[in-house]
């Protein structure tokens, strides 16, 4: 059967294959060659060796950037996990309306990330204009929490989708066992639901993290960037450096950026794994 | 079978790429105004049907033009009209420019001030004129016992300004200016514009047209005016970080307030009070001798061909541009449909602009006036702009003083020139 | 739901009454402020575009500042709404049906053959999956513009590529726990590879599709960055882009109109979702499992 299916390889794999070297292994390797180049266009590119890379830490626009994205990511990735997993066990419960609540969460992830910027900078700044405080473009602090509720307004219902599914996994005989032990609700969470669950918390808490870590589309519509370049989130700093600033170095030093950017968000998700997976439950 | 069928896509393609190379010249015009995007797309499909030539124009969403040129320059049919702000945008893309010295469209320049040169080589040609100044609603100044001839310099601007501002519950107006908002829909009025007059007094007091270093001769100017315009405003100076363009837009066509500075491209935004009850007065700051002092006038649209282009689709290029400027149709659109004022010997008569505002600044130049010259192509980049923003911002609020202004527009202004050369 | 299966007597379930409907009541204040951005939205979108300010979005529409449906016909006219919907629409659909025939033909020969190929193509896709948009933008958009593959009808291949990583993962994760039994029975029966594949296969993985269909629909819909780069902005915008055009170059905002068009945007996603809801919810649940 084996030998037979192999035959056919290029019906089953070449299409993807093929795609998948146009889209992806190309301009990967590409992208990679071209980091250690100093180019305006690409049929003219100078072998700079690691100067890009020297040029990308010294580029504060980009540390700066690095930070501003870090605390984005710690801050969003803690309260949409932790709010999410609350509407969860409130929505198994059996209450009233279960299914109209979880429809109405979810709802905003289906919007895409410029739609839900711009509808989210009419109502902050309106907010912050009757509060007689600074616009959002116009004070980072209130960009930075106008990004942390936007996303977890788009983000809450997907994962909290999530953890339901995770809880309702949760054997009732298990439960049952506790609470005949005398265990109370919250021992009943912590000691049972919660271990349960840790393959839910970790998919959930993997997502939020890659998600607020490359986050563009919302960092592009809510502020821009703006004031100056103090909201500017990492993966718009690349393209800020791309394509808006121009001279002869900055491509070359903007794919750097990318490579590192890329290094950093591999080493993040590993991390990540390896940290909760090790706290699951062998099943 | 299937490499039968690659081979045979891979001639499709070759073929189709061919085909798109060999064919006559086209055109492809990346518009900077997506105020004017309808009338160039009408125009684009009128000189097609008259030429057979195919124009394509596209217009760069707000904020996103460099981004966008930057991204289709590099396409294999890259734009073959695009525009520059001026000097400073010239630098970046001086490469990619045509010279348009022998061009008919230069010839056409009813000035050689408004050809951007690079040396010898004209890179660049104005083609659009604009104007600004403090617009005016003349209804409520003589509500308050003024006309618009009363005001002739900063004292008297001032006068007129605490005065209504002190009447304003009588009057029925939130103040005599418009907020001045700071964010991005509204900053540029004033960390741009406004910032053009002490940058115009200080280079016509030394004798030069750019410098690498701004000494900030007549910043305590900048402040009086700044002062102005934050107090004797429809808002608290602390709220002006959260008001918009649209606010002030919105306020000045309420008629809650009745100065608010602008240019000739807001006429649209401000039609609704009607031109009778319109007027439009120069920024006095306070200067020696500005009682002779007329509007804002400048450019920051440059039309620059796509060197890099094939020599048919330069060819194309420059003679849809020498159509624009002299064909009867061209010369309706610009300066009626997009009502332009433009720099071009060919616009006179029936085709001199419509545009109220426009006609206002005439009759100053008329009357002798010397018009103000916009120096911010001059400025050394985007984020000393930024920065001075910020400071006024700041400043305004009560969170920043003086001070910070002067750093950002004296300091400021030589880092970034060292940065950018 | 299995928490209702709890051992309890009298004292405890009045407690747990009470508390059930504290939490009932709170779960439909934070629903009300959960779509309340979108209503505002609503609500501006029948406004005046001079009623619209920072200061005054909240207020209702009036007598004198409601338009009824001018600033839609005015979107929808001026901004060729219409057609933007439409490339939208072509891409998403051509390139999710590319993704799901050509990830699951991959997918069920990765599992089915075992060897180096198959183990790196899994890898690959893996590892696609975690590589940011911003590392190959630039060179991607370069590539497609050399192929030609920058028009709605093609640029699905672009999407394929990109694309890939998920629903491979999605249709290996499903196929392992296929037993191969009936596949190989059909092969005994004479069929080859692909009527295999097509009559046996495919039917079984119909649950997948629909999941894999689901979120790759979500990400082309949505997606900003690629088509912005990649498609040919001379013909070609998708509704992201066109949202983007309710600014003008002196930074003025043309809100109702722009409001008038995001809601057109959002309606037919959100009557999506209230039909197909119990799919998308389970395409989500399986792309979390698998993923």
């Amino acid at each position: 059967m084996e030998k037979a299916i192999k035959k056919f390889w290029p019906v089953f794999l070449l299409p993807t294959l093929c795609a998948f070297a146009i889209g992806f292994i190309w301009p990967f390797l590409w992208g990679i060659y071209l980091s250690f180049h100093k180019f305006t266009t690409i049929s003219k590119t100078t072998f700079v060796g690691l100067d890009n890379y020297f040029k990308v830490f010294a580029d504060s626009t980009f540390v700066d950037a690095f930070w501003f994205t870090a605390a984005f990511t710690v801050v969003s990735t803690i309260l949409i996990n932790v709010i999410a997993f609350a509407l969860a066990l409130a929505l198994t419960r059996g209450l009233k309306g279960t299914n109209i609540f979880r429809t109405v969460f979810f709802l905003p992830n289906l919007i895409g990330g410029i739609v839900l910027g711009y509808i989210w900078q009419i109502l902050l700044n309106g907010i912050l204009t009757n509060l007689g405080l600074p616009l959002l473009a116009l004070d980072a602090r209130y960009g930075f929490w106008g990004l942390v509720i936007l996303m977890c307004w788009q983000q809450i219902g997907y994962m909290m989708i999530i953890y339901i599914a995770g809880l309702q996994n949760v054997p009732g005989d298990l439960i049952e066992a506790a609470s005949i032990d005398g265990a109370t609700s919250l021992q009943t969470l912590v000691k049972v639901k919660l271990p349960m669950v840790m393959p839910s918390i970790t998919i959930c808490s993997f997502l939020t993290l890659t998600n607020s870590f490359k986050l563009f589309d919302q960092n592009l519509s809510l502020t821009n960037g703006e004031p100056g370049k103090a909201s500017q989130m990492l993966a718009l700093n690349i393209y800020d450096t791309f394509y808006a600033r121009s001279g002869a170095q900055w491509k070359g030093i903007g794919q750097a950026k990318a490579v590192v950017f890329f290094l950093l968000v591999i080493s993040i998700a590993l991390i990540q794994l390896y940290m909760t997976r090790r706290k699951e439950v062998q099943q | 079978m299937k490499k039968l069928i690659t081979l045979a896509l891979a001639v499709c393609l070759c073929l189709a790429l061919a085909l798109s190379a060999s064919a006559e010249g086209s055109v492809y015009y990346l518009n900077f105004k997506p105020e004017q995007d309808a009338q160039w797309q009408e125009l684009a499909a009128l000189y097609t049907a008259e030429t057979g030539v195919p124009v394509t124009v596209v217009t760069a969403a707000s904020g996103n033009y460099e981004t966008t040129l930057m991204s289709e320059i590099e396409k294999s049919d890259p734009p073959t009209l695009f525009q520059v702000n001026g000097p400073v945008g010239l630098a970046n893309w001086t490469d990619y420019c045509y010279n348009l010295a022998d061009s008919e469209i230069v010839k056409h320049l009813t000035s050689d001030a408004f050809a951007l040169k690079d040396g010898d080589e004209v890179k660049g040609v104005a083609y659009v004129i604009e104007t600004y100044g403090i617009i005016a609603n003349t209804k409520l100044l003589e509500k308050a016992g003024y006309k618009a001839e009363d005001i002739t310099n900063f004292e008297t601007l001032k006068q007129v300004a605490d005065d209504i501002q002190a009447r304003k519950d009588e009057l029925g107006v939130d103040g005599a200016f418009t907020s001045a908002g700071m964010d991005g829909s509204s900053d540029w009025r004033f960390k741009t514009h406004l910032a053009n007059m002490p940058i115009y007094y200080e280079y016509q007091a030394d004798g030069i047209g750019s410098t690498p270093a701004i000494k900030g001769t007549y910043l305590d100017n900048f402040k009086a005016i700044w002062d102005l315009y934050i107090t004797d405003s429809t808002c608290d100076p602390a709220l002006l970080a959260s008001k918009t363009g649209n606010d002030a837009v919105a306020e000045f066509v309420g008629e809650k307030a009745v100065f608010y500075q602008n240019g000739t491209w807001a006429w649209n935004d401000v039609s609704a009070l009607g031109e009778e009850n319109l007027t439009m007065l120069p920024i006095y700051i306070g200067v020696e001798g500005e009682e002779n002092q007329g509007l804002c006038t400048g450019t920051e649209n440059y039309w620059c061909v796509n060197g890099t282009a094939s020599q048919e689709d330069i060819d194309a290029t420059l003679a849809f541009m020498e159509w624009v400027i002299t064909s009867d149709a061209g010369r309706k659109s610009m300066s009626q449909d997009m009502g332009f004022v433009t720099p071009f010997d060919t616009f006179t008569g029936e085709y001199e602009s419509t545009n109220p505002l426009v006609k206002i600044d005439a009759a100053y130049t008329a009357a002798g006036k010397v018009p103000v010259s916009w120096n911010f192509a001059t400025i050394p980049s985007e984020e000393w702009k930024n920065g001075l923003g910020s400071a006024m911002t700041a400043y305004a609020a009560g969170t920043g003083d003086w001070d910070g202004v002067k750093t950002a527009f004296v300091d400021g202004w030589a880092t970034e020139y060292e940065l950018s050369h | 739901m299995t928490t209702a299966k709890v051992y309890h007597d009298g004292a405890v379930s009045g407690a747990r009454r009470a508390l059930d409907a504290f939490l009932t009541a709170l779960l439909a204040v934070i629903s009300v402020v959960w779509i309340y951005p979108v209503l505002l939205i609503l609500i501006n979108s029948v406004k005046t575009e001079l009623s619209i300010s920072t200061s005054t979005v909240f207020a209702l529409p009036t007598m004198e500042t409601f338009v009824g449906l001018d600033n839609y016909v005015y979107g929808v006219t001026q901004m060729n709404f219409l057609s933007s919907f439409g490339y939208s629409l072509v891409i998403t659909v051509t390139s999710v049906v590319l993704i799901l025939l050509c990830c699951s033909m991959c997918g069920w020969y990765i599992t089915r053959v075992s060897g180096a190929v198959s183990k790196g193509m899994y890898l690959l896709c893996a590892f696609s999956m975690v590589v940011p948009f911003q590392m190959v933008m630039f060179t991607l958009s370069k590539t497609a513009d050399t192929l030609g593959l920058n028009t709605p009808f093609n640029i699905c291949i672009i999407y394929l590529g990109f694309g890939a990583g998920l629903a491979v993962f999605m249709f290996t994760g499903f196929m392992k726990s296929v037993p191969i039994a009936i596949e190989e029975a059909a092969m005994i029966d004479g069929c080859n590879p692909l009527q295999i594949f097509f009559r046996i296969v495919f039917p079984i993985l119909k649950p997948t599709m629909i999941s894999t269909a689901i979120l790759e629909t979500m990400w082309v819909w949505n997606d900003y960055l690629l088509p912005t780069l990649v498609l040919d902005i001379k013909k070609y915008r998708t509704i992201p882009m066109a949202i983007q055009y309710f600014r003008g170059s002196y930074g003025r905002v043309e809100m109702a109109p722009m409001m008038a068009c995001i809601m057109i945007t959002v309606l037919p996603i959100i009557v999506m979702y209230l039909l197909c809801q119990k799919y998308i919810i389970e395409g989500v649940i399986a792309g979390a499992v698998k993923g």
